[in-house]
């Protein structure tokens, strides 16, 4: 029985993970996105070129935190919770 | 004249030994205490040892907080070391090195944060300079104290404690008027995202960082064990050649030690610099000195 509790703790600790990392569609969307407008932008005036790859990789870093906030939660699960869950279930349990 | 140039180049070996001193204390710590990782093994910073404190539980000693400090004493020998036997005229390479960076941080600060701000160039200059070597230390095999929380989150605390600063210059009322903007009921949600700001910076830098060396981790263990499927069988020294694991880790390293480490430290000092002076009301703050002075040019006009 113990052992069936642990592996429903690991195993949902390893989907909730998974699921977590979905977020990582939206900044690559979105940094696409930045990085092709940026192309047009350099193509269209050539000699902009310092100042929109600097703003470019500004913009990236800022879209990129929704991705970094899902990455944290999921190594957290990965690496933290496992862990903690396992100690209050063998609290519980006594 | 021989004996000064002899002392010079003395400080001169003295100075870069100090430099890399540091980073060789790192890799024999490293090499004494830290025990070595088998397969997947993504573990957070080694504790060497807990001192025992008499408030507020213990404080652990982790590898973070000396390779911090190794890194600290690396950038300012280095610092040392550039800025040895200026000269006003001519002056050696080294000089246009420590000229140029110092220059390059000049600009950047004004033109990002203007005129009022030009003495945040040295914080800025600092901020760069730690993060970027932080990062940078993985390329010697340490563990690299940007990818604990604990220290980026201690950046961003700082860099909060700024901005809240600079947006009370013009006094605390106008600072939390300053939440009722644009209408009065979104002032929650103005303070969420004034905390929002430092948790962002950290997770950002942390999480970067961190990534990094995870998908390294992985990439890694991942060639390894292709490396032993497919030409395991082979006899002799062939079969334990680490065939796989030439070249792609590197091109690896390149980007996200390389390029992600100098990025988030750029990205950090960016986006500190645009906080800071974005959050100070500098018009209101201008208006307010001049009232000031017109109050002080009346009572000096009545007391005549």
């Amino acid at each position: 029985m113990l052992e069936l509790a642990i592996g429903i703790i690991l195993g949902c600790c390893a989907l909730g993970a998974g699921t977590a990392m979905i977020a990582g569609i939206g900044p690559g969307i979105g940094e696409g996105n930045a990085v092709a407008k940026a192309c047009e932008a350099i193509g269209r005036q050539p000699e902009s070129r310092g100042s929109v790859t600097t703003t470019m990789l500004m913009g990236c870093a800022v879209a990129e935190t929704t991705g970094l906030y899902a990455l944290v939660i999921a190594i957290l699960l990965i690496f933290v919770a496992p862990g903690y869950l396992v100690n209050i279930l063998m609290r519980t349990i006594g | 004249m021989k004996q000064k140039k002899g002392r010079f180049a003395a400080i001169d070996a003295l100075l870069l030994m100090g430099v890399a001193m540091p980073l060789l204390a790192g890799i024999a710590l490293k090499v004494l205490f830290v025990p070595a990782a088998e397969g997947i093994e993504i573990t957070g910073a080694y504790i060497f040892f807990t001192l025992k404190m008499p408030v507020g539980g213990d404080l652990p000693i982790t590898e973070t907080q000396v390779n911090s400090w190794l890194v600290i004493m690396s950038i300012f020998f280095l610092c040392l070391y550039l800025t040895h036997g200026l000269k006003a005229e001519g002056g050696s390479r080294r000089q246009h090195l420590a000229e140029w960076i110092v220059e390059q941080t000049d600009t950047l600060v004004m033109e990002n944060m203007g005129e009022y701000f030009k003495g945040f160039s040295p914080f800025i200059g600092a901020v760069l300079g730690l993060s970027a070597f932080s990062s940078l230390v993985t390329l010697v095999g340490l563990y690299p104290p940007t990818s604990d929380i604990n220290v980026t989150a201690g950046w961003a605390i700082m860099v909060f404690f700024l901005i809240t600063y600079y947006k009370m210059k013009c006094g605390p009322l106008h600072y939390l008027k300053s939440f009722g903007e644009p209408v009065a009921f979104l002032a929650p949600l103005n303070v969420i995202s004034e905390f929002a700001t430092p948790v962002s910076m950290a997770f950002r830098h942390y999480g970067n960082i961190l990534s990094g060396t995870v998908i390294s981790v992985l990439v890694g263990t991942a060639l390894q064990g292709l490396t032993s499927l497919l030409l395991g069988r082979l006899p002799g020294i062939l079969g334990q050649f680490p065939f796989f694991q030439i070249g792609l880790p590197a091109v690896l390293s390149v980007y996200f030690d390389l390029f992600s480490g100098c990025l988030q430290a750029f990205i950090f000092a960016m986006l500190t610099m645009l906080y800071v002076s974005g959050g100070f009301p500098e018009e209101d703050y201008r208006k307010k000195q001049e009232r000031k002075k017109n109050k002080n040019r009346k009572h000096s006009a009545v007391n005549a």
